[in-house]
């Protein structure tokens, strides 16, 4: 396990990431407009002072050993956008707001997602499984960006029952709409991979021998099916959680959440280097986490499958 | 009488007359038990370093956190601020400002000439790398200002100096008789020297900040809130009414409608009326929508490095072909007026002229400008052809359209409408590689050399290189005449030459607009569009 692990680390992670970086760094530079032109062209002079002081005078390998550098340290620079804030205070102060409202997010698509999966695929081509997997359908090709408008319409300003927007250091009342919508995509795709493999899984010979031996179906879900059934879910799911903790740029931009999305966003907008980089490689990380996650998980639920 | 002599009595007549402004509540009035606003603000500010600032976002809040040597009433009309009274000294070239001795930081601590030296000198030095380093030199006029943000001479030799701890004193470079008017400015803050020296960049955290204005840092969520409570240290505390304001930074003008429209917002950002819930909101809410007009102006500039808008006629049909008043009333339709002048005649000091093509009914324009057109040498065989950019949005896009369709009225037009990205767009434009770009212009101060400034040769928005030493010469010479008659006179002057270099195609002036529950009172018609929490109150309701 231990050697899994640090293979992974030296031989696939820190490589990989070194790549991201290195395309990352230069492809934004690439971007047409700098951070620093604005409507109000400044006179060359101060446009000079503005860039030595973020070091953009330097040549461009220069720039680039020199964030490797700062990087090293843990150091993600300066944001060129905010300048009361390092990438690190802003970063640090988002991740945990599209963490908790992620994590929350997720939580409910798996429960949800799996749930109407398997009820789908138990009751299938009847009328049960059509409607589950018409809402699905629904669920898959509705945009956030009309579903998030929609309900603050209906439960914000019709109703008064909820906020509009706002997140208020994360209280349960400001986390439903955002809730809702940030998880609904997320439901319907899980809903229909389980289906599918449930499906497939409940027509192969070990389930046919253990329905002969006469095994009430609840048991043999549960018992043998599920398992096997999960391992596509579950490979969904690692890119899945990653994408969902990392910040949605809709719904935390429409719900105003002070999130990672928004200073993504933000950040590519405003030719934000440092910002843009740093999210790359917060991304990059996680998502190479995850994934690993997603193998050793894989070894715990496949038999046939073992880390070696 | 002489001119140093009428100029210190216009100026000492100002501060008496002018008194400090605030919440003037109207006797009578119920007022809400609960004094607490909450309002959009466009963006997240990119610093609450008012030094640093780079627009409206940053110069709104740092009106509520600090307070100037002069400031705005509801009207927009320059009052006193921290500075009591001033007066003019060497026919305008000397200001001196006398600073009231009860102006307090949040702390307590007394605020003295001494915080606005700081303040100014760190703004022009180049290590501060201020985006408005330039203001006090090209604006203000200031001694040695230009010199220390090139880098050619140390801060210490900028023209401000505090004689006492309460007489601050401006020397500059040419005498400037509106130099008062240029001092509104957001970036023009006195700061807490101690508390930026021991902090650095993490001085406006909302624990360490202190400032001077009528309301203090308390809470600040990036992209989510800053929240303001009032500053008991402040000298017209006693006037002021809300206790407590919370500003949005909702970029998104629908999020913000939605949020507005739920009642969680009491005032939308300017500009916070989105064009497609106009109907909308005339239908429902009419009485919450408040717009005036504002210093700004919306134009398209023609290149004069690109064939043919070298050529005056092309540049002339293009710009009479262009029916404003369509464009102001029916495509913006928020108050916005049609324009022939740059300077918007809301501008102090400013009489708009009426130019000889403004009194040809649209359908005359038309016909001079088909004529405009063949003499340049265009028509059936040959055909003008030519490329407008815009930065990608719904308005602009709607603008453009009208404005091709109103060229090829006039002729073979082949016109191809390009958009690009804000950042993109601007770096092409700032390069000069367009033949036509939207353009837009707001006023820094309310006076009209902010605007007729941008067509100087030297002025780093001149970006169609429209070069003429007539212009230069008209406009140089107006911002140090010290009479006001005379001053008006050669900016009308200059708004002729305008009319007849058509460097640009003048489109509509801007109005500030605004979404305003029926219980927010207390703001007036400030054309700079500044609406301060301190003269506002909130109604029972």
């Amino acid at each position: 396990m231990l050697k899994f692990i640090l293979r992974r680390i030296l031989l696939e992670a820190l490589p990989t990431l070194l790549i991201l970086v290195t395309v990352t760094f230069f492809l934004i530079r690439l971007a047409p407009g700098g951070p620093f032109s604005a409507e109000i062209d400044v006179p060359p002079e101060v446009k000079a002072a503005i860039e030595a002081k973020y070091r953009l005078d330097q040549s461009l390998p220069a720039q680039y050993f020199g964030y490797l550098a700062d990087l090293t340290r843990g150091d993600f620079g300066p944001s060129f956008k905010y300048k009361d804030f390092t990438v690190n205070d802003l970063v640090n102060k988002a991740m945990p707001v599209s963490f908790r409202l992620g994590v929350t997010a997720f939580i409910i698509a798996v429960i949800l997602g799996v749930g109407a999966g398997v009820t789908a695929a138990l009751r299938q081509n009847t009328w049960i499984d059509y409607s589950v997997m018409g809402v699905a359908m629904i669920g898959v090709v509705l945009p956030n960006f009309v579903l998030a408008p929609v309900l603050a319409l209906i439960f914000a300003i019709w109703l008064k029952l909820l906020p509009a927007g706002g997140w208020d250091g994360g209280r349960a009342i400001y986390m439903v709409l955002p809730v809702a919508v940030l998880c609904q995509h997320y439901i319907s795709v899980i809903a229909r991979i389980t289906r599918g493999s449930m499906i497939e899984v409940l027509g192969s010979p070990f389930i046919r021998t253990a329905r002969a031996k006469g095994l009430p179906m609840r048991y043999i879900v549960r018992r043998h099916a599920l398992k096997p059934a999960m391992l596509p879910v579950i490979s969904y799911l690692g890119p899945a959680f990653v994408g969902i903790i990392t910040g949605s740029v809709v719904v935390e931009t429409f719900f105003g959440i002070p999130g990672i999305g928004q200073l993504f966003v933000n950040g590519a907008l405003n030719r934000d280097y440092p910002m843009v980089l740093g999210l790359t490689i917060l991304i990059g990380t996680l998502m190479i986490v995850f994934n690993a996650i997603v193998d050793i998980v894989y070894g715990l639920i496949d038999p046939r499958i073992r880390i070696k | 009488m002489n001119t140093s002599r009428s100029l210190l009595v216009i100026a000492c007549a100002l501060a008496l007359s002018a008194n400090a402004w605030a919440a003037k509540v109207p006797p009578g009035a119920k007022l809400h038990a609960v004094q607490e606003l909450v309002r959009g603000n466009g963006t997240e500010p990119a610093t609450l370093d008012p030094n640093k600032m780079e627009g409206r976002p940053e110069s709104n809040l740092a009106v509520e956190l600090f307070e100037g040597l002069v400031s705005l009433d509801p009207d927009g009309k320059v009052i006193p601020g921290v500075a009591e009274k001033w007066e003019s000294k060497e026919g305008g070239r000397i200001w001196v400002f006398s600073l009231r001795k009860t102006a307090k930081w949040s702390d307590g601590s007394p605020v003295t000439a001494r915080d606005f030296e700081f303040s100014f000198k760190r703004m022009v030095d180049p290590k501060t790398a201020s985006q408005y380093a330039w203001y006090l030199g090209k604006a203000a006029n200031v001694s040695n200002a230009v010199a220390v943000m090139e880098g050619k001479k140390p801060p210490a030799e900028l023209g401000i100096k505090a004689l006492n701890d309460h007489t601050l004193q401006f020397t500059l470079e040419k005498p400037v008789a509106y130099v008062v008017a240029t001092l509104a400015h957001g970036s023009l803050m006195p700061l807490p020297q101690k508390v930026v020296e021991k902090f650095g960049d993490k001085w406006t955290d909302a624990a360490n900040l202190v400032s001077n204005g009528p309301y203090r840092l308390v809470e600040r969520v990036v992209n989510e809130r800053i929240v303001m409570k009032r500053n008991s240290h402040y000298w017209n505390n006693a006037a002021t009414v809300i206790d407590k304001v919370t500003f949005l930074p909702i970029q998104h003008q629908s999020a913000e409608y939605q949020r507005y429209r739920a009642n969680e917002i009491d005032l939308s950002a300017d500009g916070g009326v989105p064009s497609e819930q106009l109907a909308q909101i005339r239908r429902d809410i009419p009485n919450e929508l408040a717009y005036w007009p504002q210093l700004g102006t919306y134009y398209y500039i023609f290149n004069f490095r690109t064939k043919p808008f070298d050529d005056i006629r092309v540049r002339k049909a293009l710009s009479l072909a262009i029916n404003r008043e369509i464009i102001a009333k029916n495509i913006v339709g928020t108050g916005e007026t049609a324009a022939y002048s740059f300077t918007p005649a809301t501008t102090d000091g400013y009489k708009p002229i009426e130019h000889a093509w403004e009194k040809l009914t649209q359908a005359q324009r038309d016909d001079e400008a088909r004529k405009l057109l063949a003499e340049a040498g265009y028509g059936p065989g040959k055909p003008l052809k030519f490329e407008l950019l815009y930065n990608t949005n719904e308005l602009h896009k709607k603008i453009a359209l009208a404005v091709a369709s109103m060229w090829k009225k006039i002729g073979p037009v082949e016109i191809e409408l390009v958009n690009q990205e804000w950042k993109t767009f601007l770096d092409t434009r700032n390069n000069g590689n367009f033949a036509v770009a939207r353009a837009a212009w707001i006023a820094d101060y309310n006076e009209p050399s902010t605007m007729l400034d941008m067509f100087h040769s030297k002025h780093g928005n001149n970006d169609g290189k429209y070069l003429s030493a007539k212009y230069d010469g008209i406009v140089d010479g107006a911002k140090t005449t010290l009479d006001d008659g005379q001053r008006l006179a050669a900016y009308q002057n200059a708004e002729r030459q305008l009319a007849e270099d058509f460097p640009v195609a003048i489109v509509y002036h801007y109005s500030v607009r605004h979404l305003i529950k029926p219980w927010v009172k207390g703001y007036g018609r400030n054309p700079e569009g500044r609406i301060k929490t301190s003269d506002l109150y909130i109604l029972a309701h």
